[in-house]
This record gives structure tokens, C-alpha cells and sequence, in this order.
């Protein structure tokens, strides 16, 4: 165990609950390197301190329930069955570990973090916790270095070939907190899908760093489930090289407190990434989607599609952002953020930022915030079907854009299916 | 089949009285036509008589099979039997008609305490109706009225109207927007669903519509009053002389 004594850690009055956390790393065999990237990941949320809420990164979101020492919910969450359909090979995560036997097939090789920390050396080393670091550059992102510093657990993927198969990571928890950290790496030309439902932990945090190489393809899908009391963090730090494909999707239909951020950096040419996401919260509910882009390449395609719909109080933030760096020309960057207000009690918060040194691209963005269409919810009325089953099929109709980024149309319609089903047991 | 009395409607922002005390009796299987100016009130008539928020009745009644309409909320409106097809259909995207039109089929079934149609006679009934109202399988896929024509979104209207087989229907300038091809085939699968249950009320401005779906009575609509009714002549006599000899000759 060689983490740098107290003593050496820079003091800030913010940081003494980060030592408390830092205090509870556990210990691995032998100084391998996973050790040695945690106590660096250490070092960075020494150096940074947590997030505070005078912080411009946490405006709209009070980080506290992230950063308090004890979670403030606890209970068990049963592992979710949302892609149970769908023919995936399964790993379930319970409690933040990785159980049971890990899938092997050619071109896909899976390890638990647990045991690749043991080895000295690894593949992963050059990916774990360096995309992550890389990520704090414009923006420091401290509850990230965090769950670097302190996940036990996690799945290191190695994908050389395009696996037909998706990848489905299965959570369940007994309550309490968890910290998970995967790492995917895509050799080129290689593909991969991974289904992620479930909750690591009543309070979860989880990092996925994604290196995209020449020509791969990345496809993240991801249903939380609905559980009105747990706290969730999450971050995706992804890298992509020349002709990579990133494709990554979130639905959210319930739950109390959720950060999402996505640090996505395209380093190589005429490459693609998408990213979207739906979210459906009602009463003391607060949805984050934070999400940073940077185009450093020429000829390459971003999307950003967050869709809110919002009742009872409930809340939800967007803050967005596009750097196109000088030589990136004939980027086409696209975000929109819209959020579908039930009543006058629910609020939505948006930042969408385009910072462009380019001189020839094509970047749009758009903000809507908006109440339900009464001449379609007449229309639909009009027709015998009864208002809260016209309010949910405008929702549907609301979210669809985001949907429409699923390009796997079955995984999609299971995911409307599970929206479908999630709304009309709301009624 | 409806009976309307006295109607008075104002709306509900502005302290504007629109309908000023109309009375209709159309009876089962007729089709009456209601003509009239910009501005005599058609087309609120259509929306008080569906439910549509933002009106107020003052006074009067509307019976449908002796059914008190207007203390009913749109959908319950629907179940009882009344339709109205829109003279501007509403684009859903993200919803696709088919599951649109299942959704409503079946919650009015349910709203009567009937059982759902079953996934196969509901494909069988809806593919046999689009046919001959020449609506293609892609148009069924497609979301509701997005990117459809006029003439299309017309003709998904009067599709609607056969699957959900209301016995009043109302017609709210449905060949607005219509070429005459088009105006045909809506006229055609109007003609088709003509029944001696069924009753029909068809708002117009123009006599052209009335030529494809022939009237048994006609009803010229003024400053929020019917002021004359007639035979199908009546039709023909606006579309030759205009409106203002019949409002001089009632003023």
C-alpha cells in the first residue's frame, strides 16, 4: 500500500472529507499498477479538491450528496431484467464486485479489475485512469479521480474483433455505496455493445474510460432503474481515433439525484460520436447531463440529444458543450437539449456552449423548455383515448429524437418498450 | 341522433359571444351540411360539440342519443360515439399511426366496458380500410401526419373515422386543402361508411364538397345562428349567388 502519507496531501479546508473518503482505499497485494493509478487519481482529487456548490461546474447541482460521507439513502436494488431479451452475454456487478465467471470469446477478453490490480503490468494500464486525468484538462472533474482512486472493482474489456454480441453489465446492490471503474478498449477495427442496467450501489458512482481506436465501434446502452431513492454518478471518458464510431444512450425514468457527464475527445478524422439521453422525473427528482466535446480532427460528426420530461417538482439540468479546436475544419456538431415541463412546478436549466477556433464548420444548438401541446392532447382526446394515456403518448412522442439514436432497432425497442411499460404504471 | 338548442358560446379569454343561440336536430342516418361566411362560428360549433378547451357555454344544450354532451370530457365524447374529423389534423411525431389508431380503438372499447380487438382482426380491419382509401403500409408506419400531404392527412382522418365507427361524425371543412382527385377519394370513403345509424354533419364553405357527398339538408350558419335551412338547392343557390342575398333576405 503506498499511498502518499497525510502529510504530503495539499491542504484545503474542502479537503478534509475527500481524506476521509481517501482513507477508505483499500489495500491490494504488491505495488501493481492499479496501485500506483489510484494514489496518482489520489493525488488529482487532493490537488482539486471536491466539488463545492460556489463551483461554475456544479451551478445547478449541489454536489453534497456525492461528497457527504455516508450516503444519505440506503436499500437493496434487485438486478433489473430490461435486456434480459436480448441475446447478451451477462456479468453481474453486486455491491460494486464482480461475480461469477466472466465471458470468454474470441476477440473479447474480460477481466475484473479486482484481479487484473494483482499483476504488475497490464494491458489496461495505459487506458485506466489516463483518459480520465486527460478529461480534467478544461474542466477538473474531481468526483471522477474519486471513483478512479477508490473503485475496487470494475471490468477491464479488450475487444479485437467487431463482437456481434452485446456485452450485457448487470448491477444489484444491498445497499450502501459503490464505486466501479471500467475500461474499454477497442482495438481497430473492433466492435463492441454494452447493456448496462442496474444500480452498483444506493449511492453509485461509476467511471467508464472508452479508447476508440481506427475504424472501431463503441455502442453504450443504459437503463437505470426506477428507484426513487438512490444517488448516482457517472462518468464516460471516451477517446476516439480516425473513422471511430461512439454511440452512447441513457434512459433514466426515475430515481432522486443523477450526474451524468461525458468527456468525449475525437482525435482522429472522420469520426463519429453521439451522444444522447431520456429522462422522465417526477416529484424529488434532479437530473444532470453534463457534457464536454472536443473535436481536434478533421471531417467528424457530434450529436448531443437530451430529452426531459419533467412533473411534480422535479428537476433537470443540461449543460453542453462543443470545442472545436483549430484544426478541426469541416466539423458538424449538433446538440439540442429540450425538456417537456408537466406543470409549472417542474424546472429545467440549461447551458449549451459552443466554443469554435475553426473557421469552416457547421455546428447547431438548441435549448427548448415547453409545456404539453394542447391541440395534440385534443387530437389524441378527441380520438376516446383518456388524457393521461394522450400525456404519456406525447412523452413518447417528446423523447423520440433521443430514441432514434439507439442504431440497434431491436435494443431500441426494448428500451421503448421499458419507457412504454415504466409510464403506464405511473398513471 | 344530436340535438342542439339554443347553444350559446363565448370564449373563455376574451368576453366574445360566437355562438348566439343555435339549434340543429339531425336525425339518424342523414347528412346535413352547415354553410357559411368566414367568421359565423363553423368551426366552434365543431370544437364546443368535441370538447375542445378554451370555449364556454353560456346557455343551451347538446344531446347526443339523449346523452347530455357538454358535461363530457373529449374522450368520453369519442366513446359515445361522436367524431370529428379536423380541418387541421395535428402532427404526433415519434408516434406511429398504427399505434395511434390501436390506442384509440381500444380505449374506446375500454371507455364502453368492451374488450380489446385483438392485435390480427385489428391489422385485418385497418389494412382493408387504408386500402380503399388508398393509404399505403408506409403511411401507416409513418409517425401520425408527419410529413403527410393534405390530401393525406385528410384521408388518414376519414380512416380514423371507419376504424373508430362513430355514429356522428362531423365533417370540419374537410376539403380544405384538397385538389379535386383527393376530395373524391375523401368523398368516396365518406359515401362508404353513410349508414342509416350513422349521422353526418359536414361544415363547408364551398358547394363543390356537397357535389361528392350529397346532402339531405343544408343549414346556412350566420353571426353564430342557423338562419335558413333547405334542400340540397340551397347549396347551389350560394355557390351562385353568394351569401349576401341570403343574409339580406333574413336581415
Amino acid at each position: 500500500m503506498v499511498f502518499p502519507p497525510k502529510s504530503t496531501v495539499k491542504s484545503k479546508a474542502k479537503m478534509d472529507l475527500t481524506s476521509a473518503a481517501l482513507d477508505q482505499v483499500p489495500t491490494f497485494d504488491g505495488a501493481g499498477w492499479a496501485d500506483k493509478a489510484r494514489a496518482a487519481a489520489r493525488d488529482r482529487v487532493a490537488a482539486m479538491g471536491l466539488p463545492v456548490g460556489r463551483d461554475e461546474y456544479w451551478k445547478y447541482t449541489d454536489p453534497t450528496v456525492f461528497t457527504d460521507t455516508d450516503p444519505r439513502f440506503d436499500g437493496a436494488v434487485a438486478a433489473s431484467d430490461v435486456f434480459a431479451g436480448a441475446d447478451a452475454l451477462t456479468v453481474t456487478i453486486v455491491d460494486g464486485a464482480v461475480t461469477g465467471d466472466l465471458p470468454q470469446i474470441d476477440g473479447l477478453d474480460i477481466q475484473s479489475l479486482a484481479d487484473a490490480a494483482t499483476a504488475d503490468i497490464h494491458w489496461a494500464q495505459d487506458t485506466f485512469g489516463v483518459l480520465e486525468a486527460a478529461g480534467q484538462t478544461n474542466v477538473e472533474r474531481p468526483l471522477a479521480a474519486m471513483t478512479t482512486a477508490l473503485a475496487q472493482d470494475g471490468l477491464m474489456i479488450q475487444v479485437t474483433a467487431d463482437i456481434p454480441q452485446p456485452l450485457r453489465i448487470v448491477y444489484a446492490t444491498a445497499g450502501g455505496q459503490a464505486n466501479v471503474h471500467h475500461v474499454v478498449k477497442l482495438a481497430p477495427g473492433a466492435g463492441l455493445t454494452i447493456l448496462e442496467e442496474g444500480l452498483a450501489g444506493a449511492r453509485a458512482a461509476t467511471n467508464m474510460e472508452v479508447a476508440v481506436a481506427d475504424g472501431a465501434r463503441f455502442d453504450h446502452l443504459r437503463v437505470v432503474p426506477v428507484v426513487a431513492q438512490r444517488d448516482l454518478n457517472t462518468h464516460i471518458f471516451a477517446r476516439l481515433e480516425a473513422d471511430a464510431t461512439f454511440r452512447s444512450f441513457t434512459l433514466t425514468p426515475g430515481g432522486a439525484m443523477t450526474r451524468n457527464e461525458a468527456v468525449i475527445d475525437i482525435l482522429g478524422d472522420n469520426a463519429t460520436a453521439h451522444i444522447a439521453g431520456a429522462c422522465l422525473g417526477d416529484g424529488d427528482f434532479h437530473h444532470d447531463d453534463t457534457v464536454f466535446v472536443t473535436h481536434d480532427a478533421v471531417d467528424c460528426e457530434s450529436r448531443q440529444v437530451f430529452k426531459k420530461v419533467l412533473r411534480n417538482g422535479a428537476k433537470g439540468i443540461f449543460q453542453g458543450k462543443i470545442l472545436v479546436r483549430p484544426d478541426a475544419q469541416k466539423t458538424d456538431g449538433y446538440q439540442i437539449s429540450q425538456s417537456l415541463l408537466l406543470d409549472d412546478d417542474s424546472q429545467f436549466l440549461a447551458k449549451p456552449e459552443l466554443e469554435i477556433y475553426a473557421d469552416d464548420v457547421a455546428c447547431s444548438h438548441g435549448s427548448t423548455s415547453g409545456a404539453i401541446d394542447e391541440d395534440a392532447l385534443f387530437y389524441l382526446r378527441s380520438r376516446g383515448v383518456p388524457h393521461a394515456t394522450a400525456v404519456d403518448l406525447l412523452t413518447l412522442s417528446f423523447m423520440a429524437e433521443a430514441i432514434e439514436e439507439i442504431a440497434d432497432p431491436d435494443l431500441a425497442d426494448i428500451v421503448l418498450a421499458h419507457l412504454e411499460q415504466t409510464l403506464s404504471a405511473r398513471q | 341522433m344530436l340535438n342542439i338548442k339554443d347553444l350559446h358560446v363565448s370564449l373563455e379569454e376574451e368576453d366574445k359571444e360566437i355562438l348566439k343561440g343555435l339549434s340543429l336536430e339531425l336525425e339518424a342516418g342523414k347528412v346535413h351540411a352547415i354553410m357559411g361566411p368566414n367568421g359565423s362560428g363553423k368551426s366552434t360549433l365543431s370544437y364546443v360539440l368535441s370538447g375542445k378547451d378554451g370555449y364556454e357555454v353560456t346557455g343551451g344544450s347538446a344531446q347526443l342519443d339523449g346523452q347530455d354532451l357538454l358535461d363530457m370530457d373529449p374522450e368520453e365524447r369519442a366513446a359515445a360515439g361522436l367524431f370529428l374529423a379536423f380541418q387541421y389534423p395535428v402532427e404526433i411525431p415519434g408516434v406511429g399511426n398504427m399505434t395511434f389508431l390501436r390506442t384509440a380503438v381500444n380505449a374506446q372499447r375500454k371507455l364502453r366496458g368492451e374488450d380489446e380487438m385483438s392485435a390480427g382482426d385489428f391489422l385485418k380491419a385497418v389494412r382493408e380500410k387504408a386500402k380503399s382509401l388508398k393509404i399505403d403500409a408506409d403511411m401507416l408506419k409513418r409517425p401520425v401526419n408527419v410529413g403527410f400531404s393534405g390530401g393525406e392527412k385528410k384521408r388518414n382522418e376519414i380512416l380514423q373515422m371507419a376504424m373508430l365507427g362513430p355514429k356522428m361524425c362531423i365533417l370540419d371543412e374537410t376539403d380544405s386543402g384538397l385538389d379535386v382527385d383527393a376530395m373524391k377519394l375523401v368523398a368516396e370513403g365518406v359515401n362508404a361508411l353513410r349508414s342509416p345509424d350513422r349521422t353526418f354533419l359536414v361544415i363547408t364553405h364551398y358547394q363543390r364538397l356537397l357535389d361528392h357527398i350529397k346532402p339531405d339538408v343544408v343549414h346556412i350558419m350566420a353571426d353564430g345562428k342557423i338562419i335558413k335551412s333547405g334542400g340540397p338547392e340551397l347549396a347551389l343557390e350560394v355557390e351562385n349567388n353568394g351569401y349576401a342575398d341570403i343574409l339580406g333576405e333574413v336581415a
